[in-house]
């Protein structure tokens, strides 16, 4: 036998002994796993730290918080991963809420109303789609300009004035519950379920990382990049709009101010969740993880009775935490080859 | 013999160019075609019609005697064409599996992956190509030749009738080169037909069976083999021959001192106890594998990477260099392999390419830039270099890979180096503009002008050199000198067979 042969048999045997070490270094190596690690190191020292974390109505709290923006990052997540960006989803959510409730205030059914609403959120998918893939213009810019209009818009349609008193038909989105618990838990929970399954075993959905890894590969292998695009702007918006329709619902008027500076968190929770903004990275579960860890870092802080200015410079300290181990990581990695 | 491809009066014009002038050929089945050409001569716009990139604007072509209209690269795939890229087509993020099988994974009834089916399709792949890798692992976790390796599996998954490779060999070690090769072969076997674009000649005898040539988007001929010498294709390329492709190597040393010395540098895991001299217009070779830390010497001389330990000599005087700013001060130049990456700003003008290493010169002592002097010593620059430009205000992504090259080394005289270390300074330049490249390295070099370069093709190393240094894995193994080069020799030190030191 020669030297070499020796060499690979123990190179083998030792791979079995070390398997388990193994399979624990590769699923560590997904963002997922060390967030939800994070969450639960998390969760043990809060519970420690006050009674009040660890119960039902304190679980049931956090996550009625965090539904909006969990359900934004949905859609967000997808679209960063085809290299796509959406500032505009905040005025988006304000705007469905608008014109839904006119609609309601109008006298037109419940359904019809959120039909409307919903139709309202996909042209302004439509439209951010079909600027980026269409006319290729920069997704910062083109939604960033969308944000603006359509705040503008929504304040035109509402005449500056809060549409109020809408309709217990219609509230009950936001404020009924099904086996104990408040509907928009339940609708965020099948989004992320449904969204995190179909983004990890969908063919049309997987198209969306070639494209944020490579357009130009993706468009050679047959995708029809532009239609992607195009789709995941509107996911978003729509994603947006049930935002909205949601927080309409729960507060019962359609404010026009709501869900300012909500795309800025939408996209933390994802980035924190493993998305990277130049495309081709991350997961839905990896962004719900995002906005749920920082959904609970603000209820702790919260129940700490510290000062609420703090939240917002914690929150910042994480994300740029989260970047910078990211860096380093792949820096290490890069080093090892 | 019967042909698998038939090309006929093909045409294609960009704004301002023909690229491709009424081009027919063919393709036997099983055969490897080699094409060769210099840079614009068409090679690649020619592949993109055939793999439906591009579309022709005149011209039929025939697969299996049918008429074939592609609309889009996957209907060329579907027809069977297959192409493997220059640059990878690879998504960092996800796995070996998925970017092989991209958008064409099994799906079952929902549209849903079939995972387990996608993984075993991927390990037979890869057993077929003796790689030992886990189809679930990570693209970006794989070394550069690996993925490059998996660019060309990705085409073959496809089972095409026809491959076509532009160029796949630019980022392979010499051991996956071989790996690649052998892999050809065993396709052609089983039918596949070849049509393989390649820079290097020694490559189109290594494994072609015919050669097609093109010059300036026209068919200029195809050989046999067997019929055909380098300096035959050489000529068909250019058009004219090239009596005197290096210039005059006979050099006369001004002074046998070695003004500039490096000593004793080493960085872990990256090189170690490097020393050597450089004398006064003399032009030193660094020959080696891809990855022996020929570049990563030249990185950390210049201040770029930092080194562990070391020092540098010029001109008796010893000095220290910590960052790129400080080399360039002691009058070091260093022209980087990555022309497009990392040594030039593409979008910018000529003008403003030129003076980017010395704007402090032509800053007043108001802190503005003084134009008149800039236009003419970017003039100057431009003519002294023969950059091939309809004036200065071009931008250099406008410009040939030739001219470019030689606008980088136009940038970087401008601060009138001592020393010039010059990277790849012939990748992907053509014949022609090669030979003027290296008539002008010999020109700085007889003004006195030391130059180190670096250079992974022989041949140009043992045309133009006066020495040349071999390292082997972050070590220098071997010192030849002119009188003693030989492939054979460089080869032995370069892959470790041979070592000075051992005897």
């Amino acid at each position: 036998m020669t030297d070499q042969e020796t060499g690979t048999k123990t190179i083998k045997s030792n791979s079995q002994t070390i398997g388990l070490l193994t399979s624990f270094k590769q699923l560590a190596s997904f963002r997922e796993f060390i967030l939800l690690l994070v969450i639960i190191a998390f969760t043990i020292v809060m519970t420690l730290a006050s009674p009040i974390f660890f119960t039902r109505l304190n679980i049931e709290a956090i996550l009625l918080a965090l539904s909006v923006e969990a359900t934004i990052a949905v859609g967000m997540v997808i679209l960063l991963i085809s290299g796509g960006l959406d500032l505009s989803v905040g005025s988006t959510l304000a705007f469905v809420g608008v014109v839904t409730g006119l609609a309601l205030s109008a006298g037109l059914g419940t359904v019809l109303s959120i039909l409307l609403g919903l139709i309202a959120a996909l042209s302004v998918g439509l439209l951010n789609g079909t600027l980026v893939a269409k006319l290729k213009i920069n997704p910062f810019i083109t939604t960033l300009g969308t944000m603006i209009t359509i705040r503008g818009l929504l304040l035109i349609l509402a005449k500056g004035r809060a549409v109020l008193n809408l309709p217990k038909s219609f509230t009950v989105i936001g404020q009924g519950r099904l086996y104990g618990i408040q509907f928009p838990i339940f609708i965020l929970l099948i989004l992320v379920v449904s969204g995190d399954l179909l983004l990890r075993n969908s063919r049309f959905f997987r198209q969306s990382y070639y494209i944020g890894g490579n357009e130009n590969a993706a468009r050679l292998s047959g995708i029809n990049v532009d239609l992607v695009k195009i789709f995941n702007y509107c996911l978003v918006a729509v994603l947006a709009g049930v935002a909205g329709l949601m927080i309409t619902a729960r507060f019962g008027s359609s404010s026009l101010t709501v869900g300012t500076g909500i795309e800025l968190r939408v996209i933390t929770a994802c980035i924190i969740g493993g998305a990277s903004l130049s495309g081709g990275e991350g997961s839905v579960l990896g962004a719900f993880l995002g906005a749920l860890f920082m959904g609970m870092l603000a209820n702790a802080l919260n129940l700490l009775g510290v000062d609420v200015y703090y939240q917002s410079f914690i929150t910042g300290l994480i994300l740029i935490l989260a970047v910078v181990f990211d860096v380093l990581n792949e820096r290490r990695k890069a080093s090892r080859r | 013999m019967e042909y698998i491809l038939r090309a006929e009066n093909i045409s294609k014009s960009f704004p301002g160019v023909q690229a491709v002038d009424d081009v027919s050929f063919g393709l036997r089945r099983g055969e490897i075609l080699a094409l060769v050409g210099e840079n614009g001569a068409g090679k690649s716009t020619l592949v993109q019609i055939l793999c439906g990139v591009q579309r022709s604007e005149a011209g039929d072509f025939f697969l299996e005697d049918r008429p074939m209209t592609f609309f889009s690269a996957y209907d060329a795939l579907n027809a069977g064409i297959s192409m493997v890229f220059q640059e990878l087509s690879l998504v960092d993020g996800i796995s070996i599996a998925e970017n092989i099988f991209a958008n064409r994974q099994p799906v079952g009834r929902l549209n849903n992956i079939k995972w387990r089916e996608l993984r075993r399709k991927t390990q037979e792949l890869l057993h077929r190509f003796n790689l030992d890798l886990e189809p679930t692992t990570l693209v970006k976790r794989l070394p550069m030749g690996t993925q490059q390796v998996l660019e060309i599996l990705k085409a073959i998954s496809t089972d095409p009738k026809i491959l076509i490779l532009d160029e796949p060999t630019s980022s392979l070690t010499e051991a996956e080169i071989i790996d690649l090769f052998e892999n050809i072969r065993n396709l052609q076997q089983e039918g596949m037909s070849f049509i393989y674009i390649t820079h290097k000649l020694g490559e189109v005898f290594q494994l072609a069976d015919r050669v097609m040539v093109m010059r300036d988007g026209q068919y200029v001929g195809t050989r046999k083999l067997e019929d055909v010498t380098e300096d035959d294709l050489v000529a068909m390329m250019v058009g004219r021959e090239i009596n005197d492709m290096y210039g005059d190597t006979i050099h006369a040393a001004a002074s046998q001192e070695e003004y500039f010395q490096v000593d004793k540098f080493a960085r872990k895991g990256v090189f170690q106890d490097i020393h050597f001299g450089l004398q006064r217009g003399e032009i030193l070779g660094l020959a080696g594998l891809v990855g022996a830390g020929r570049t990563e010497l030249a990185r950390s001389i210049f201040g770029i990477d930092p080194k562990d330990s070391g020092s540098i000599i010029l001109e008796g005087k010893a000095i220290e260099i910590n960052k790129p700013q400080e080399a360039i001060d002691q009058g070091i130049a260093y022209l980087t392999e990555d022309r497009k990456g990392q040594g030039l700003f593409l979008d910018m003008s000529i003008l403003e390419n030129l003076i980017a290493p010395v704007l402090k010169e032509f800053t007043n002592r108001f802190g503005f830039l003084v134009r008149s002097n800039i236009n003419n010593d970017v003039a100057n620059r431009i003519e002294q270099f023969d950059i091939a430009t309809p004036s200065a205000s071009q931008k250099l992504l406008n410009l040939s890979g030739g001219n470019q090259q030689k606008a980088m080394i136009a940038m970087w005289m401008g601060i009138d180096p001592k020393v010039i270390i010059f990277d790849e300074p012939t990748r992907g330049v053509d014949v022609g503009a090669r030979s003027e490249i290296y008539h002008k390295l010999r020109e700085l070099a007889e003004a006195g002008t030391g130059i180190i370069m670096i250079s992974s093709d022989l041949p140009e190393l043992i045309g133009i050199c006066d020495r040349i240094l071999v390292i082997y894995q972050g070590q220098i193994t071997g010192e030849v000198t002119r009188e003693s080069f030989s492939e054979e020799l460089i080869m032995a030190y370069a892959a470790g067979i041979k070592n000075r030191k051992l005897h």
